[in-house]
């Protein structure tokens, strides 16, 4: 090889940025290439320096883990090894006979064409929140949690606004506190899971002592704030004429349904809601890679199935930024021998995949505790919309799966044309599956962001 | 679609009709392509024939069943960028005439107030009234449930059932046979496997389409559009239109652009080059394209026979089984007429239109040669609108 080999890394999150480095630190030229203005994914895009002025002791250790690899980046970019792509959104990568062509756009609407010629690609594009619908959610005031997180970062939140936090998930517990700590008034955080289901998953839990640590630091916080942990709970309406003014939240019983009796009203004008994190795997999808539920299949190296492709992070299973750095940096080693030609020793990143092996366990356990409650889309009433691009509620769903015959997601899609609109199902999917009973299976989007029609018209020859 | 027609006129005429399909409802074809119902795009000849018996009963269902399935009797618009594509397209638009199409010319200056979007320079056109349109999946789902017919959607057929005498006598499926003294293959494109299952050779073949869909945009595109491109065939002397992709508005406000045509097989994979024929052919008649988004794109699989004409009829080769597949770019539009030829051939009237040319057992004699490989139209990213090749 005349030039040295080149890789792409899609997204610049805390798997991609681990990648990158430990490639370039191999010899191998990188491009990241991400839609963010800055490095850092969606973790350290969110810096602890939004929790306060004094930074808190849970985070600080991931806080020195992110200045090193800023760090390591930033000279191998002085260096001339990395070259970061900053907003550049990436619509496909294509597959050729010996390299891959990474298709982004760019520019303030996105509307400029860009490609990147690589000799291998890591897809570290990190995952999506998933929110399922309930009676009111669409009103104004109504936000995701990882929405809020963004308010936040903005410094939108103003001091004196009341939120409820709900859903289900470990990023209730940080969004919560970091709202807090901006001065929201936290006025309940409300989390569908049990206390009890927690402690049963006790042993695979125990084996990751910093996690535990950091949830109890998170806990202490939320006490301090006075914030009402309500577990076992569930928002069964949202109300509002114009904007959000209350939620109606409920007990769960041990069947998912809610306890007669036990509604109250919790007045608010923002509710963060989320229901944990799906896998983005379109990218892995238009290039042939195979799934595994709805994450991308790797193997030890952290290999797709198509030669040429890896994957770390989120996207190949949810599981926090220190799985995310373990993965990346797995890959980026292995990318670096066999862009040579060399077979890799997986002895070298011992340390990482030990770190993998845990995390992955632990997370492992957390996925069940945190799964949505049984019930959910029986509370979902007929007039609830659904799918907020094309506006389809649940009772036109409803009867496209009934009376009209439609047994998989792509069926109800062409019948009521929920998921066409332009988040092409994200948002939507969870709950159609819920309220069909239908799997939910990845939707095959072989665009990952829109294309202007004259970016397509002038693609260059393959 | 085919087999959501066929039980809907079989139904009507008074039989008792089962469907089986291995998946749900619209998950063939008939979900991955586009619903023009076009006359435009045909020469004269049985497919036209087929398409103005499928016009008319389109219509009447479009009455029938209201706006269940987006009927929009909307017209299409053929375009000619230069004189000589416009004497070609107005010498196609004669001969159709007598064949009962309606087809009339557009002069240049008449073509804005048609598509005001239209880019400048065209030669002329000719506009079609019989042209419509429908959304395929919602006309399957709807027809069916209309037709009263019991549907076993998930069952996957796996043999045939035949008496001593070669007589057919139903299906064996995963879940159980069904008996019948009738069994209809409208398999599409997995018609030749069904065929085979009676034991009898019908070589249908998948023919790749990928369509682009737009973001949602206010109504710009009132017809179907689309450029009949002049393609003099200097060495045999003969001449051939082709098409540009259909550009089209629908209902909910997406514009579709479809589609592309390549004999690639059962490959699902995104092709990059069908695409950009099919965004620059659109930005070419209406270049306000050119900034608008795809939202996303679809690949589906035509199924066509040799003489790119549908199998429809009786099977003489095994009694009882009938053929309704095969419709290549068109199934959608066709399908109607298809179903209710089967269902006069069911109940032993004379069909409305003469079925010779469709006949099941017409490639008997022929060899397999479309089966190894088309190497000529291997690589073509050719679009076409109505699909007719
Ligand atoms: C609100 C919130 C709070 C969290 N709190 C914690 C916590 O306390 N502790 C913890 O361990 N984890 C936390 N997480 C999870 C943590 O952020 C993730 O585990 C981690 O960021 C995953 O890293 P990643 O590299 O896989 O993906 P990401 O960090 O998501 O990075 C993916 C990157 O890819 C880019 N990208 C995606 N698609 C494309 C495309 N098509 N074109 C170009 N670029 C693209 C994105 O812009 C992004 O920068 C939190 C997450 C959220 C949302
Ligand atoms: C991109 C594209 C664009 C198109 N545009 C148009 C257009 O604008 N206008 C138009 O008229 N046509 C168009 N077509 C063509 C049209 O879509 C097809 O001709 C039509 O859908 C064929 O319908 P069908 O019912 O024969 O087949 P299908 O819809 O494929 O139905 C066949 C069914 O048989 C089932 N099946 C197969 N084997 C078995 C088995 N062993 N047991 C049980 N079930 C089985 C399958 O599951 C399937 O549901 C287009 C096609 C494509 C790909």
């Amino acid at each position: 090889m005349s030039e040295r080999a080149h890789l792409a890394v899609v997204g610049a999150g805390p798997a991609g940025l681990a990648g990158a480095l430990a490639a370039a630190a191999r010899g191998v030229r990188v491009t990241l290439v991400d839609a963010a203005e800055q490095a850092g994914g969606q973790f350290y895009r969110q810096p602890a320096r939004a929790l306060g002025a004094r930074r808190p002791e849970a985070l600080h250790h991931q806080w020195r883990t992110w200045e090193r690899l800023r760090d390591g980046i930033d000279r191998h970019l002085t260096a001339g090894r990395v070259t970061h792509l900053t907003g550049h959104h990436v619509w496909c990568v294509q597959r050729e006979p010996d390299s891959f062509t990474v298709h982004a756009l760019r520019g303030p609407a996105q509307e400029e064409g860009v490609t990147v010629r690589a000799d291998a690609v890591l897809l570290a594009t990190g995952g999506y929140e998933r929110v399922l619908p309930f009676p009111g959610w669409t009103l104004p005031g109504v936000v995701t949690a990882g929405g809020a997180q963004a308010m936040l970062k903005g410094g939108l939140v103003l001091p004196g606004r009341t939120v409820v936090v709900a859903g289900t998930g470990p990023l209730l517990l940080p969004v919560a506190t970091g709202l807090a700590a901006a001065g929201a008034r936290v006025a309940a955080l409300v989390e569908s899971a049990g206390p009890g289901a927690l402690l049963r998953r006790a042993p695979a839990l125990a084996a990751e002592p910093g996690k535990l640590a950091e949830g109890a630091w998170y806990a202490g916080r939320l006490l301090r704030h006075g914030v009402r942990t309500l577990s076992r709970h569930t928002v069964v309406e949202a109300h509002g004429t114009d904007r959000l003014e209350a939620v109606t939240v409920a007990a769960l019983a041990r069947d998912g349904r809610t306890r007669p009796g036990s509604a109250r009203r919790i007045p608010c004008d923002t509710l963060a809601v989320g229901h944990g994190m799906l896998p983005h795997t379109d990218l892995a999808e238009t290039l042939g890679c195979t799934l595994t539920g709805t994450a991308v299949r790797v193997d030890e190296e952290q290999r797709t199935d198509v030669p040429g492709v890896w994957a770390a992070g989120e996207s190949t299973g949810i599981g926090g930024a220190a799985l995310a750095l373990a993965e990346g940096h797995i890959a980026g080693r292995s990318i670096a021998a066999r862009l040579y030609g060399a077979v890799p020793d997986p002895r070298s990143w011992a340390a990482a995949a030990r770190a993998r092996a845990r995390q992955r366990a632990f997370f492992a356990a957390l996925d069940p505790v945190y799964a949505p409650p049984a019930g959910w889309a029986d509370r979902i009433t007929d007039d609830t919309v659904v799918c907020r691009c094309e506006e389809v509620t649940a009772g036109q769903v409803r009867t496209a799966a009934g009376p009209l015959g439609a047994g998989d997601l792509r069926t109800v899609k062409l019948l009521t044309r929920a998921g066409m609109g332009w988040c092409q199902g994200r948002v939507c999917a969870p709950a159609v599956a819920g309220l069909t009973g239908c799997p939910l299976t990845p939707g095959r989007r072989p665009f990952a962001r829109p294309v202007p029609l004259g970016v397509l018209a002038e693609l260059p020859d393959a | 679609m085919v087999g959501a027609a066929c039980a809907w006129y079989a139904a009507r005429a008074g039989l008792d009709v089962r469907v089986v399909d291995r998946g749900p409802v619209a998950g063939g074809t008939t979900g991955a392509g586009e619903g023009n119902l076009l006359v435009s795009d045909k020469e004269p000849g049985p497919e036209l024939d087929l398409a103005l018996l499928s016009a008319r009963l389109w219509a009447q269902l479009g009455d029938e069943l209201g706006t269940a399935f987006e009927y929009e009797p909307k017209g299409g618009l053929v375009v000619a960028a230069t004189p000589d594509a416009l004497t070609a397209l107005h010498a196609f638009a004669d001969g159709q005439r007598s064949a009962g199409v309606v087809a009339d010319p557009v002069r240049a200056d008449q073509l804005p107030s048609l598509e005001p979007h239209l880019a400048t320079g065209q030669a002329g056109g000719v506009f079609y009234p019989q042209d419509a349109q429908v959304m395929p999946a919602l006309a399957a789902a709807h027809l069916l449930r209309a037709s009263g017919a019991r549907l076993h959607t998930g069952r996957t057929v796996t043999g045939v059932l035949r008496t001593a005498d070669g007589t057919v006598a139903g299906v064996r499926t995963d879940r159980g046979d069904l008996h019948a003294p009738a069994v209809v293959n409208a398999a599409g494109t997995w018609g030749g496997d069904l065929a085979a299952l009676a034991g009898v050779r019908l070589p249908v073949l998948p023919r790749r389409g990928f369509v682009l869909v737009t973001e949602p945009l206010p109504r710009t595109v009132r017809h179907k559009v689309y450029a009949a491109d002049y393609v003099a065939d200097v060495a045999s002397d003969s001449a051939a239109l082709r098409t540009s992709p259909v550009v089209e508005g629908t209902a909910a406000g997406p514009v579709l652009i479809g589609a592309s045509r390549e004999r690639v097989g059962f490959d699902r994979s995104l092709s990059l080059a069908a695409v950009r024929a099919l965004a620059a052919g659109a930005i070419g008649l209406f270049p306000f394209l050119e900034r608008v988004r795809a939202l996303r794109t679809y690949a589906g699989f035509r199924p066509y026979l040799p003489d790119h004409l549908p199998a429809i009829g009786p099977d003489p080769r095994a009694p009882g089984l009938f053929h309704a597949c095969g419709h290549e770019g068109a199934g959608i539009g066709l399908a109607v007429g298809t179903g209710q030829l089967i269902a006069q051939r069911l109940t032993g009237k004379t069909p409305e239109l003469d079925l010779t040319p469709f006949r099941p057992e017409r490639f008997e004699s022929c060899e397999e040669h479309e089966t190894s490989g088309d190497s000529e139209d291997f690589k073509d990213h050719d679009t076409d609108g109505g699909d007719t090749p």
